[in-house]
């Protein structure tokens, strides 16, 4: 559908191109250069900083009311812990709905898929209380704690990510089980040493998916914790600027950079195969 | 569960069949333990029907790793249990109480408010006036030594006895008179005391029918119960004033209109369904709430498809130079996370700080200020501004994806007849484009359609709604709309209506999910596979 360019018609590609990449990039430089500008308020910020600074990147880590350390560390700590325990399990009830024929399968499967479109947050009402009621059985998974929150996230990403998976193993061949049945091998020997080599793909695609939707969860984490020192990035990066652009921007873009860095590396590692997962999953033979 | 028949027994087999039995049976135990106790601590909450699910849960389990029938069942018990407490449970809890009064003032169960009502005591005029000294020993315990005109009483581990004094326990070391023990407690100074007194106000001393208690720091006095329930009439009558209040939609009400708190959680059928529908207090924001929803969720799918696509269209022209730079830097808004980008958003377009103002106050002058983020039009113009610049990548990646499995073929037949460009375009590209990506655009439009993330994040809803009774904002959608009810209510939180809010949502994204599963034939690959 395309021909060879006139000079217009070049021109005018090009010249479209790149107000769209200004449009895009412009914020995100924007913020790269205000964290090395010795300004702390967002007016008086040059797009080159003419006294560069590393100031804001140093206070992030010794202003005590704002401890953008500790928060990196539970963002990090909670999607990776989330992440690994949702491949864990979702993995298991894939092999099973995958490989099993059970009474109750269907109806299995049909509520999964029903349930998984409930959004979980429009229950936040229900969850908030619920994991205050737990916090007065079990102190250690109760409002502002890190296992409560991970609880309730593991609920969350167990019926997409199950059907995913399943998906998935239902097109990995069962001869290559059934061999090593042959060889006296148990189903879950199956499942370790056969299933799980061949489904890394997905393994690493439901990974980067819950890590991605964990590490920039907002609401739920906004209900649940409540003191600075157990709020993860989303929340506490929202208290550190709290709308005061003219008195710690410099700070804040500083600790934007720093929160932009795990996601972009998780984006960069996965990104030709979550595109093609994504549009695998879309087009159908 | 040996060997199959035909193969030898070796020893390591036993211990690993011994081994594996026990920790299955030690972990089962402790399960069961755990739901025991949970459900003791429900009971003792007066919570009945909680506290049968830990068991018929546990015993659930343990039926399934015990029963070599339902083996299968096991590789879904781990995932199944988060998604029964997390999500199932969540959402009967949720449709259930939209149809109550639940929220603040209305959180307990009628049983548990007659309870706490029922503690509640006053001084009446002809109460019994006690001093008191106050013991403590090493372990920090206290003791309590009573005097009244005609009666001493010593109170220790919450048993209260009458003393004749002399009494051997009571030891006065220094002799003045004063008692300075009792057996190893010793008598607390007043500073000492005054640490403690909180502690000692909570003490309610049963002795001879009545219960004693502190009313300041060097009395004690008998006190009654405030309340008397009539169970028959449903009635509390004030013992100190003589009033009677019955109850009136969860909440005991006297004639004269008094409430006393808290309430308790009622039944109200349809009225939070109904208040949204025809209360203008409540109906007025929710309807207005609703269309901005609607309108959002469609304007965003439309303006972010049509640039992604317009992007994807321009930079998949193998003429064109630089390609692969430019699709990487457009890319970069997607591969960012949204919260740290929709707050810098939010400073750009800060009215007095924001960079955008101070490019327009530059070229045109001081008038030039422009109120993004507070007037009710621009708010909702930056949001979906914003929401564009979040989005389209996305639209861009799937749709640039797609354009790649149009066969070339097609173009050059339709170029042999004389197609224009737009022909081409609108007669080719388009219906084969939204063939596959249909489902992922019902996909966006249910995800933006609750994008809290973002209205939080940029605007919390704001600017706010005038002269509407319940919280709402100008840029509101129905999810940040349902957090506000029940998290951020100036009168209390609403959480039934709130939850009456969630279940209309989900009735739409329902729906819009039936779509998709037609689209996508989800259904039918389920029957065929089965």
């Amino acid at each position: 559908m395309y021909d060879k360019h006139t000079f217009f018609g070049s021109v005018w590609r090009h010249g479209i191109i790149l107000v769209l990449i200004v449009f895009a990039v412009f914020p995100v430089l924007w913020v790269v250069s205000g964290s090395f500008n010795a300004t702390n308020n967002i007016q008086m910020q040059k797009l080159i900083p003419p006294h560069a600074t590393l100031e804001h990147y140093k206070s992030l880590f010794t202003t005590p009311q704002y401890p953008f350390g500790i928060w990196l560390w539970n963002s990090l700590k909670i999607a990776l812990i989330t992440s690994l325990l949702t491949v864990v399990l979702a993995g298991l009830g894939a092999y099973a709905f995958s490989r099993f024929r059970f009474k109750g399968r269907r109806v299995g499967l049909l509520g999964l898929l029903l349930i998984q479109m409930f959004p979980q947050v429009l229950a936040m009402v229900a969850i908030f209380l619920l994991v205050l009621a737990l916090g007065d059985i079990f102190p250690w998974a109760g409002l502002n704690t890190h296992t409560g929150l991970v609880l309730v996230y593991l609920g969350g990403a167990m019926g997409f990510n199950t059907w995913l998976m399943k998906g998935y193993f239902d097109t990995i061949p069962r001869s290559l089980e059934e061999s090593a049945k042959v060889d006296g091998a148990t189903p879950f020997q199956a499942f370790t040493k056969i299933i799980l080599p061949l489904a890394r793909p997905i393994l690493a695609t439901i990974f980067v998916l819950t890590f991605i939707s964990t590490y920039s969860e907002v609401i739920l984490a906004t209900i649940l914790l409540r003191s600075s020192d157990t709020f993860t990035l989303p929340v506490g990066m929202a208290l550190l600027i709290s709308d005061q652009y003219g008195r710690r921007w410099g700070m804040f873009a500083a600790g934007s950079i720093l929160a932009m860095i795990p996601f972009l590396v998780i984006f960069l590692l996965s990104q030709r195969s979550l595109v093609s997962g994504l549009t695998r999953g879309a087009v159908k033979e | 569960m040996g060997p199959p028949d035909g193969r030898p027994l070796y020893p390591y087999m036993i211990w690993r069949y011994v081994a594996k039995h026990t920790a299955k049976i030690i972990l089962l135990g402790t399960l069961v333990g755990a739901s025991i106790y949970v459900s003791v601590f429900l009971l003792t909450k007066g919570m009945y029907i909680p506290a049968v699910m830990p068991l018929i849960g546990s015993g659930f389990i343990s039926y399934i790793f015990l029963s070599q029938k339902r083996y299968p069942l096991r590789w879904l018990v781990p995932g199944v249990i988060f998604l029964t407490v997390m999500v199932v449970y969540p959402i009967g809890y949720t449709f259930v109480s939209s149809f109550t009064n639940v929220g603040t003032g209305h959180m307990l169960s009628k049983e548990q408010t007659i309870r706490q009502l029922l503690d509640r005591c006053y001084v009446p005029d002809a109460a019994v006036v006690y001093s008191y000294v106050a013991f403590a020993n090493d372990d920090g315990n206290l003791a309590l030594l009573l005097e009244s005109e005609s009666a001493t009483i010593l109170y220790v581990d919450g048993n209260a006895e009458e003393l004749s004094l002399p009494d051997a326990r009571l030891i006065d070391e220094d002799g003045d008179g004063e008692i300075d023990r009792y057996e190893d407690y010793a008598r607390l100074s007043f500073m000492q005391l005054a640490q403690r007194v909180s502690e000692i106000e909570d003490f309610r001393i049963e002795y001879g029918g009545t219960t004693i208690s502190l009313v300041n720091l060097h009395e004690f006095r008998t006190r009654s119960p405030l309340y008397a329930y009539d169970e028959e009439a449903e009635t509390m009558t004030d013992q100190q004033t003589g009033v009677a209040y019955t109850a009136v939609d969860g909440i005991f009400t006297s004639e004269s209109g008094e409430e006393i708190y808290p309430g308790y959680k009622v039944w109200t059928g349809l009225s939070n369904y109904l208040d949204l529908l025809r209360n203008p207090a409540v109906s007025r924001p929710f309807g207005k709430v609703f269309l901005w929803t609607i309108v959002f969720a469609t304007l965003t799918l439309l303006l972010n498809f049509a640039l992604g696509l317009a992007t994807a269209v321009l930079l998949n022209d193998p003429f064109l130079r630089f390609r692969t730079l430019y699709r990487v830097l457009m890319i970069i808004p997607y591969a960012l996370p949204a919260f740290v980008t929709i707050l810098i958003w939010r400073g750009l377009l800060n009215t007095g700080f924001g960079t955008i103002n101070q490019v327009l106050v530059s070229l045109f002058g001081a008038g030039a200020r422009v109120p993004w983020l507070s007037n009710p039009w621009l708010a909702k113009l930056s949001v979906l501004l914003v929401n564009l610049w979040l989005g389209y990548p996305y639209m861009m990646i799937i749709s640039l994806g797609a354009l790649q499995s149009i066969p070339s073929t097609l173009y050059e037949a339709a170029r042999v007849d004389g197609a224009s460009w737009w022909q081409r375009f609108s007669r080719i590209t388009l219906p084969l484009l939204l063939i596959p990506l249909g489902p992922l655009l019902v996909g966006s439009f249910a995800f933006n359609f609750n994008n809290f993330t973002l209205i939080w994040l940029l605007t919390e809803g704001r600017p706010p709604m005038l002269g509407t009774l319940t919280p709402a904002g100008e840029t509101d959608i129905l999810i940040s709309y349902t957090y506000r009810l029940a998290f951020e209510g100036q009168r209390g939180n609403q959480l039934g209506l709130a939850a009456a809010v969630a279940v209309v949502i989900f009735i739409i994204i329902a729906t819009i999910s039936a779509i998709n599963f037609r689209m996508t034939g989800a259904l039918e690959e389920l029957s065929k596979n089965v």
